[in-house]
């Protein structure tokens, strides 16, 4: 096939594409709906979790921390796949948690997602935290504020930076394609996502399908940077 | 507790002053910052801690303030408790603390931390922010104020703390001159209901217009104590005599 072949392939996909985001395809729409919950999900899991844990190892000094910051920042570059192993592995017929069931489905998706979030919320949280803190120390000593009663404080000034890191998480799980492949399966109507659909589409040929859903992955991609943007906006505000 | 205690109304607070200071030495990192400073610090004087640049005047402040532990020496309070010594005072850094909230979240932390009850808060707020001229700016971010009036604030701040001591280290350090005249003011105003402060500066005309009693350092080592007019008219040391005469002194 020649270049002109191709780019003619290429333009009819991309008009089906559009043909189909237009006319609000049932199963596009259920494909982009599950994307964004399991994403939307795991990144509430992890900022439950990761949000204390950074501001844990921000204000608190205890044995094992040192250690626990260092598994944090390197658990930021977890590999999807790995990940998505590491939970197969749990969640598998034969695996400690294989009783469930839970192998194949939307809940294992949250699952292995939470699992390469949490270290990122919980990073940017504590640098965060941290560097808040630097500021604030001898003005709250002054005051006669102790680190840990300051949590309030810290927390609610630490608030731009907070929302910042949860969004980074959510880019990075609405992004991400290998772990939740392994755990979910990419079955049609269960647990097809954006990501997985777009990886076995194109292998597959089927490109109509896979470039609508790339449209769409990068409008939430777009619109997760413009909140960030919105987010340092005002923040400069605040912050001076 | 002890906060509510200090907020209640009722009798005049224990007097925090005077403070003897005796053969104070502060170490740190295997350096002898402050060498064996002895001094008395009077109520209600407005005291001027001169010397150039990183003769340890900040340090003093802090030991002053409790945030740096002497290595030797002992600082005798008229007030006996550590944590009712912390009430009586406030403390204006060089470059402002401001936090990331509106000028009026910025003070609620303050009084509400210090242990002001919530009815009182506003009234204090305002009457805080009238004192420096910053009146209608609660719902400013107080980090978005310029300079000058970020260091307005950081006084506002530390009277409606009602301390018997203002800390203040090198407030106008960083301002111009219409900014720096607005802050000696303040200052004079504040010396003026009886707060007793202590100022560091390594600007002579300043020491000039506010210093009751002058603390003279050089590198770690008080060199002179005593009076405004006595200081500037005959200064006793070679250092003194120097720093004065606008030599540069390392
Ligand atoms: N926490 C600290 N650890 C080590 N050295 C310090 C510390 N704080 C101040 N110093 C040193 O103490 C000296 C006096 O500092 P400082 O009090 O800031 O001087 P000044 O305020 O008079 O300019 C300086 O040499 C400074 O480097
Ligand atoms: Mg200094």
């Amino acid at each position: 096939m020649g270049p002109l072949g191709i780019s003619g392939e290429i333009g009819e996909a991309a008009v089906t594409a559009l043909r189909l985001l237009w006319s609000a395809d049932p199963e596009l729409l259920a494909i982009v709906a599950l994307s964004l919950e399991v994403s939307l999900a795991a990144t509430a899991l992890a900022a439950m979790l990761g949000l204390p844990l950074g501001a844990l190892l921000a204000l608190a000094r205890f044995p094992g921390r040192g250690a626990l910051v260092l598994l944090v920042n390197a658990g930021m570059g977890l590999p999807p796949v790995v990940v998505g192993l590491l939970v197969y592995l749990l969640l598998s017929r034969s695996g400690p948690l294989g009783d469930h069931g839970l192998l194949f489905t939307p809940t294992a998706m949250v699952i292995a997602q939470t699992i390469l979030v949490t270290p990122i919320v919980a990073a940017l949280a504590r640098q965060a935290v941290t560097d808040l803190l630097e500021d604030y120390r001898e003005h709250l000593a002054s005051l006669g504020l102790r680190p840990l009663a300051a949590v309030p404080v810290l927390l609610v000034d630490a608030r731009y930076r907070l929302a910042t890191a949860c969004l980074a998480g959510f880019g990075r799980a609405a992004a991400e394609v290998g772990a939740i492949l392994i755990v979910g399966g990419n079955i049609r109507g269960h647990t097809r996502t954006m990501t997985t659909a777009i990886a076995l589409e194109t292998s597959k040929g089927a490109l109509e399908q896979a470039l609508a859903l790339g449209f769409v992955l990068i409008l939430v991609v777009l619109a997760v940077n413009l909140a960030a943007a919105g987010l340092q906006r005002m923040a400069r505000r605040i912050e001076g | 507790m002890i906060g509510r205690l200090a907020a209640a109304p009722g009798p005049e607070p224990a007097p925090l002053l005077p403070l003897e200071v005796e053969g104070l030495v502060v170490e740190l990192g295997g350096k002898r910052l402050l060498d064996g400073l002895s001094f008395t610090l009077r109520p209600r004087r407005c005291t001027l801690i001169l010397g150039p640049n990183g003769a340890g005047k900040s340090l003093l402040l802090r030991v002053l303030h409790g945030l740096v532990p002497p290595s030797r020496g002992r600082l005798r309070w008229a007030e006996p408790d550590p944590a009712r010594r912390r009430l009586a005072q406030a403390f204006v850094f060089q470059k402002p603390v401001l936090l990331r909230r509106s000028v009026r979240g910025d003070l609620t932390v303050a009084l509400a931390a210090r242990g002001v009850l919530r009815r009182e808060r506003r009234a204090r707020i305002a009457e805080a922010l009238a004192l420096v001229g910053l009146e209608g700016f609660e719902g400013r971010a107080a980090r978005s104020l310029s300079g000058g009036e970020q260091q307005r604030l950081a006084l506002a701040r530390a009277w409606a703390l009602r301390p018997q001591l203002l800390l203040l280290d090198e407030p106008t350090a960083s301002l111009d001159p219409a900014a720096t005249r607005m802050v000696e003011a303040i200052v004079r105003d504040l010396a003026g209901r009886g707060v007793t402060i202590v100022m560091s500066t390594h600007d002579l005309g300043q020491a000039r217009r506010l210093a009751e009693d002058v603390l003279f350092l050089h590198a770690g080592r008080l060199v002179e104590a005593s009076e405004a007019a006595a200081f500037f008219a005959r200064p006793s040391s070679r250092e003194a005599g120097a720093f004065l005469a606008g030599e540069l002194l390392a």
